[in-house]
């Protein structure tokens, strides 16, 4: 019998890989979309409310101790939005990475075809983008209202800065999860790493309050790049050469990201 | 055929079948949680850090920027104030997620209590086993934060003994309520409505400011809700405002955990026995 002749394997362009998975993402999302709005919107806004208005009735600062914001709750905002970013990539890319290598394995059943590790790591890294660029511009649009934006323009830039941090984390954090065998590595992450990042990083208050020491510190992690960031332009306050800083971190972070995870899923699914 | 050994085996364990009383039925379970998690001794460590972090940046990063606050006619520093609301914070939650999603976990796709039921053991003691682990992994986590406050100065008064007791209390009226919820659960989705209590609760309780920054019937309510009565108890202690008003608390949450343990037990019959 004769073997039925396949077409030789090509290698797939970048952007057809990732444009071919489009369906599997948008029918995940119709399905799920709704227990997301939970935790991506209603729990900050709930935040937002308790430490923002409740709390923030009881702060009496001048603008210079909280950054150039002339209320707690405009100084508290946009901190909060960039950790809240950050939240959402580390959620994303934890649990549902490993889900799809060792639970449902999805990953087994995409390699199986032509797509290759970079395609699927796209494509899983762009559905995390949209659902931070989503849930970053709704919360943004929300707090306007509120009076915290000092300009018409920064919120967008406000906005930008949150995605880009958000997006640093994701590709961090994907890296991390193709490299775990158990999800009690993120336990261990979520207290060791996200939640002392979401305390100590400048979203309640000024990382000058730490002291010397403890504030350069806070100063060096990522989350604080992006909630300076965002701060900045959210209060128009911007120094320019740190904003130069900020994105440059952000920016060669989330390169190193991107090339552990292609790497650690390669590892882990090829070879 | 040849299996002499099993049928042996099955012999000597038959005749030593006898019905286990609630106490000894308790301590088997709690046993076998302890070796479970054993494993992951990592996340028990870390699990203590959460409140403590919380602390130190809410406390101290944000109590430099809020002036004291009144309790029982004392003035306290926030820290003062905010760190007993962590400790009753840190119990709800605790409770909350060990007899929410690993109680699911066990009950729906383990198997594990109908693993159990096939033992001397009963649905009571199952309901009695999980909750008793619960609050000793809980009060573990209560003793560590405690001697952090009396480290940092934020304990007032002797009361603050019986912040421990008060601790346990919390997490056995939660975890026994949370229990007989999760008994409803058909799948994992569910849980986004305990997250939708959940939060509201942590952020509203006076944890984080005092109660009178609600007016009217918003105070009220929130006067009403337990975790607000968790709070106050804990910082009556702390601060050694007792008075005969606390015992409202007390009774309040003991209640509601009795209740909880009732319904749990009645739940837990209809699912696996019937």
């Amino acid at each position: 019998m004769a073997a039925i002749p396949l077409p030789a394997p090509r290698d797939l362009p970048f952007k057809e890989g990732v444009l071919r998975q489009v369906d599997y993402w948008a029918t995940l999302w119709a399905r799920t979309w709704r227990g997301v709005v939970v935790s991506s919107f209603l729990s900050p806004f709930l935040y937002v409310l308790a430490m923002g208005v409740l709390l923030g009735g009881f702060v009496e600062a001048e603008p210079d101790t909280l950054e150039g914001a002339t209320s707690y709750l405009a100084f508290v905002v946009p901190g909060l939005i960039a950790s809240h970013a950050m939240q959402t990539a580390v959620s994303e890319t934890t649990w549902p990475v490993m889900g799809m290598i060792k639970w449902q394995r999805i990953y087994e059943s995409m390699l199986a075809t032509p797509l290759q590790p970079r395609h699927v790591v796209g494509a899983h890294l762009a559905s995390v983008a949209l659902h931070l660029t989503a849930t970053c511009a709704l919360f943004t649009a929300v707090m306007a209202p509120f009076g915290v934006y000092e300009s018409w323009w920064g919120p967008f830039l406000a906005f930008a800065s949150q995605v880009l941090c958000g997006m640093t984390f994701a590709t961090l954090v994907y890296a991390f999860a193709t490299r775990s065998r158990s999800e009690e590595s993120f336990g261990v992450l979520f207290r060791l790493g996200v939640f002392p990042l979401f305390l100590f990083s400048g979203a309640f208050f000024p990382v000058s309050n730490l002291g010397d020491v403890g504030s350069w510190l806070a100063r060096l992690t990522p989350l604080w790049q992006g909630v300076n960031l965002s701060r900045m332009f959210a209060l128009d306050n911007v120094t320019w050469w740190l904003a130069g800083v900020n994105v440059a971190v952000l920016v060669v972070l989330m390169l190193l990201g991107w090339r552990w995870s292609v790497s650690g899923l390669t590892k882990r699914m090829i070879t | 055929m040849t299996a002499p050994q099993t049928t042996q085996l099955l012999e000597s364990d038959t005749t030593q079948v006898h019905p286990l009383g609630p106490g000894a039925a308790t301590g088997l379970l709690v046993l076998r949680n302890y070796v479970v998690y054993r494993d992951a001794w990592k996340l028990f460590i870390t699990g203590f850090l959460e409140p403590v972090f919380y602390l130190l940046s809410i406390g101290i990063g944000v109590g430099a920027l809020v002036e004291g606050f009144e309790v029982g006619g004392k003035e306290v520093s926030y820290a003062t104030f905010v760190a007993p609301g962590m400790l009753a914070a840190s119990a709800f939650n605790g409770a909350l997620l060990d007899s929410t999603f690993n109680v699911f976990f066990k009950l729906k796709y383990t198997k594990l209590y109908d693993q159990m039921l096939a033992t001397p053991l009963s649905t009571g003691d199952i309901a009695r086993g999980e909750i008793a682990w619960g609050q000793l992994r809980g009060s573990s986590y209560a003793a560590m934060f405690l001697v952090v406050m009396l480290a940092m100065g934020l304990i007032e008064s002797w009361w603050a003994v019986l912040a421990l007791p008060a601790v346990l209390l919390i997490g056995f009226a939660f975890s026994a309520v949370c229990m007989a919820a999760t008994t409803w659960m058909r799948n994992f989705q569910d849980f986004d409505k305990i997250t939708l209590v959940q939060l509201p609760l942590f952020l509203f309780s006076a944890t984080f400011f005092p109660v009178d920054t609600y007016s009217g019937p918003v105070r009220w309510i929130v006067e009403c809700t337990p975790l607000y009565r968790g709070v106050v108890l804990c910082r009556e202690l702390t601060t050694g405002t007792v008075s005969v008003a606390s015992a409202v608390s007390v009774v309040y949450l003991l209640v509601m955990g009795v209740v909880g343990l009732m319904v749990v037990r009645r739940r837990l019959d209809t699912l696996l026995l019937t």
